[in-house]
């Protein structure tokens, strides 16, 4: 493997990582508020906030490390991107900002605001919408050439594109059929029945939608990018093998094993983002910049992975911790302690 | 005014607001160890509370900071593209480690706030404190390296607009770095201890008499003697470094023309139109002692520096402000202990507890005038020698929207900060937790 490739490999699985602990949060929120207008809200709250509690500081990092690592590994992405991309991912940033923010006020200080768990629920929505520009941009397509050689988005073709949408309608669906999912599990673990049942339910609601726009996003990039089209199908094996694990996660969920089906459900989007990352090799953004092109030297490119494995080294034990503690503690699931 | 100009306003906008959390984030461990290694020591338990309530309202600083901070790494993107694809390939190294080291602390920090019953032996709850502190140092010298680099780059040769021969190590350890890392360190671990003292004080000032506030005068003034002191020799140290290796800021912060031996040091004033100084307060010798430790020492003056590489001239003020703060604090904290020990009963005027409050706010406009100051006094250059803050930033036309929105966003988010910390802690007074805490005592020893 060149080291090119192994740099990208790194930073897809700080977006995986990213993709999925983020997803969890972000419907968290969305549950946590919707269930207030259908009045059960009573059901999901303790689940919901004893997750949350621990771990909101570590989704962030997870996004701070991709796009740390990101410049470290390619800085010329961060011309392209960083020009392009200042008014999207400002938004994301101020609604990042106001989450993060506004769940400390809420949790730590003043206690049950309505206004609070509002914003947490609609931001939620939000930041993944926003967020996903970056990915629909590295398509291909959306950016134009000033007469006076800048480079800018084109916000029209953007925001009139099925495709683009399509990915956007993606990203909510994904982030609620995820976090439904884990937060099922969640609940069985501690013991919470009721919170079981009804996230049990939101995970059937979720899952179709998720099949239905992953397989839109492919028919339509026949139209917006053939030479991916044909990348995709290419793989179509490993799409297969996602599609699987789908239906494998259903089939626990319905027979009762939910720490295997939010497995399965990870390994699913697991098998589908990595495709999906193999499939627009060499491209970081089509047709600007490739992999090769945009790569740091090589004297950075061996210290930065030197530190990489060394900090996951500090690092995993660490959070081996945190997930003995909180995460998969009987105790402090049940009881908060 | 054009992106460039913009660009600039949002950065130092980005970074005015998170450095406040930034230095509190980086101090208030410290403080939190010293007083739950007393509580233990001592066995009392107002020290013990002190360090939750401190910690209770550190996790909020935090959050803050952690947004804050996520914002202008990413903006450090959005605005400064060129600037980043071009440093990025020297300093990513410690742009990543701090990161690590950001994660390796709030993971502690976590585990420290959810355990305080946790353990059977006390001291094992005491022990996640140290990666707290490490992580939070570790991370504050990171990003700091990154900057001394921004004033002082080396380890790269660049030929024909082609970087070679790269050694991020020796990038990182420039010849800024000693000095920039050791004087943020201390001024801001002399910050924070000004800022809980002002809180002790206020709580005086309302006329509460409890212990508890008196303790926490005591410990914090100590802590912020000790780092006061340690931040003035530091600064020193860093106006000998400037002499050396960044001298048109040195003179651009001293109004310093000529050339000189036995240079004055100008403190205040007002420059005219043809850079005459007036009404300014001038210290015989002391430039030349501040540069040279020798009264007849030679400093650069402005006019043997090409004028289109000058500062601008404001930072002068900056300069005095971050000076003039950081003299009282020593001197006031110094004379505050002198009083406790001698028993005279000045501090515990109203006039000297007002003071007392004041020193909190007066240490965190240091901490913002010393940054401006070494910021602004970089211009033109975004790397020093090697790019200017021009070329380095954005051509989008938007920024002046950008700027706009995060102006009304910071102002939501201090805003929200102050009135959630505030309430916390007026809904949980002191005298309630104390209660709380004695009565669980006594409910275990039944
Ligand atoms: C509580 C805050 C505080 C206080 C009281 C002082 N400083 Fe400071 N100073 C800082 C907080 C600070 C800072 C915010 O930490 C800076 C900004 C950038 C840096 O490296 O440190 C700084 C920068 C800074 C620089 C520029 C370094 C550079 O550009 O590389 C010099 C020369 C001094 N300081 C000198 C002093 C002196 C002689 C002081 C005398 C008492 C002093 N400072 C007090
Ligand atoms: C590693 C740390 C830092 C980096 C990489 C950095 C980077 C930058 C950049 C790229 C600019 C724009 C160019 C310029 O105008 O000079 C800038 C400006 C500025 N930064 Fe820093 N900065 C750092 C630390 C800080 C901190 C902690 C502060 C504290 C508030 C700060 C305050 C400012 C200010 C006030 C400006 C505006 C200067 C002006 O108006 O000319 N910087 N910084
Ligand atoms: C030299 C001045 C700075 C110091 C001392 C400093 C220190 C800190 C500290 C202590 C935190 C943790 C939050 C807290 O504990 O309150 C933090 C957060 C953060 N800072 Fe700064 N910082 C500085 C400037 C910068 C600059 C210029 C950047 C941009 C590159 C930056 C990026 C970040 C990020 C991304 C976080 C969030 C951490 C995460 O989520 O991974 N900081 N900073």
């Amino acid at each position: 493997m060149s080291i090119e490739v192994l740099g990208i490999s790194v930073l897809w699985l700080f977006l995986f990582g990213y993709v999925i602990v983020a997803s969890i949060d972000f419907g968290a929120g969305f549950f946590n508020a919707s269930t207030i207008i259908t009045k059960k809200h009573h059901i999901v709250n303790t689940v919901i906030q004893r997750y949350l509690s621990p771990v909101w500081e570590i989704t962030n990092v997870f996004l701070v490390f991709f796009f740390v690592g990101m410049i470290g590994f390619f800085p010329q992405t961060a011309y392209y991107f960083g020009t392009v991309l200042l008014i999207p991912i400002s938004i994301s940033i101020i609604l990042l900002v106001l989450r993060g923010s506004y769940y400390a006020f809420s949790t730590y200080g003043t206690k049950g605001h309505f206004g609070y768990t509002l914003m947490y629920g609609v931001t939620g929505v939000l930041i993944p919408a926003s967020l996903s520009t970056a990915l629909i941009v590295s398509q291909g397509g959306f950016i134009v050439e000033t007469a006076s050689g800048r480079i800018d988005l084109d916000y029209m073709a953007l925001l009139t594109s099925p495709f683009a949408w399509s990915i956007v309608a993606l990203s909510l669906v994904s982030v609620l059929f995820i976090s439904a999912s884990f937060l099922a599990y969640y609940s069985s673990v501690a013991e919470d029945w009721d919170a079981l049942k009804l996230f049990k339910k939101y995970t059937w609601i979720w899952s179709f939608p998720t099949m239905f726009t992953a397989l839109g996003i492919i028919i339509e990039m026949k139209w917006h990018n053939p030479a991916h089209f044909e990348g995709l199908l290419a793989l179509w094996w490993l799409f297969a093998l996602s599609f699987a694990c789908f239906v494998v996660s259903l089939w626990l969920l319905k027979t009762k094993r939910y720490g295997w089906s939010f497995i399965f459900v990870v390994l699913q989007f697991a098998i589908a983002f990595y495709a999906y990352g193999v499939s627009r090799y060499p491209y970081l953004l089509y047709p600007y910049l490739t992999i090769y092109d945009s790569f740091t030297n090589q004297t950075m490119a061996y210290a930065l992975i030197i530190v990489f494995v060394l900090g996951l080294m500090l690092l995993i034990p660490s959070l081996y911790l945190v997930f003995k503690l909180f995460i998969m503690n009987k105790p402090y699931i049940k009881k908060g302690k | 005014m054009d992106s460039v100009e913009f660009s600039r306003y949002l950065t130092m906008l980005t970074l005015s607001v998170h450095v406040i959390f930034a230095t509190l984030g980086v101090g208030v461990p410290i403080m939190i160890t010293i007083a739950h290694w007393l509580g233990l020591k001592r066995n009392d338990e107002h020290y013990i509370l002190l360090a939750k309530r401190w910690t209770r309202g550190y996790v909020i600083t935090v959050a803050v900071g952690v947004v804050t901070g996520t914002a202008i790494a990413l903006q450090l993107a959005l605005l400064w593209p060129r600037f980043m694809e071009f440093a990025g390939q020297l300093v990513a190294l410690p742009l990543f480690m701090e990161t690590f080291a950001f994660f390796f602390e709030a993971i502690f920090l976590g585990i420290y706030l959810y355990t305080w019953d946790r353990f059977k032996n006390p001291w094992r709850h005491f022990y996640l404190l140290i990666p707290v502190v490490l992580g939070s140092g570790m991370s504050a010298f990171f990003i700091t390296t990154v900057n001394a680099f921004m004033n002082t780059p080396q380890g790269f040769t660049l030929v024909d607009g082609v970087l070679t021969n790269i050694q991020p190590l020796v990038a990182m350890f420039n010849p800024a770095t000693p000095t920039k890392v050791a004087h943020v360190l201390t001024s801001a671990y002399m910050t924070t201890a000004f800022v809980l003292a002002s809180i002790a004080a206020y709580h005086l000032l309302k006329g509460n008499r409890h212990e508890y506030h008196r303790k926490a005068l005591a410990l914090t003034m100590k802590v912020a003697l000790i780092f006061s002191i340690a931040t003035a020799l530091v600064g020193d140290l860093s106006g000998k470094f400037l002499a050396e290796y960044q001298p048109e800021k040195l003179a651009a912060a001293e109004w310093h023309f000529e050339t000189e031996g036995e240079a004055p040091l100008v403190l205040y004033g007002v420059l005219t139109e043809t850079n005459e100084v007036k009404y300014a307060i001038r210290i015989p010798y002391a430039l030349s002692i501040l540069v040279h430790s020798n009264p007849f020492g030679e400093v650069t003056g402005l006019n043997d520096i090409p004028e289109e590489y000058h500062p601008p001239l404001v930072i002068h003020y900056f300069f005095d402000i971050m000076v003039t703060i950081g003299i009282w604090l020593t001197v006031f904290s110094l004379f505050y202990w002198i009083a406790l020990w001698r028993g005279w009963s000045v501090i515990k005027t109203k006039l000297f507890r007002i003071l007392l409050v004041a020193s909190g706010p007066l240490a965190m406009i240091a901490i913002e005038a010393g940054w401006w100051f070494t910021e602004v006094g970089r211009q033109p250059w975004i790397m020093r020698g090697f790019m200017s803050t021009a070329e380095g930033a954005t051509d989008s036309p938007y920024v002046w929207a950008m700027f706009i929105a995060f102006a009304f966003l910071y102002m939501i988010l201090l805003i929200g900060t102050v009135v959630v910390l505030t309430r916390m802690f007026k809904r949980n007074p002191v005298e309630k937790e104390l209660e709380k805490l004695s009565d669980e005592q006594r409910s275990v020893a039944k």
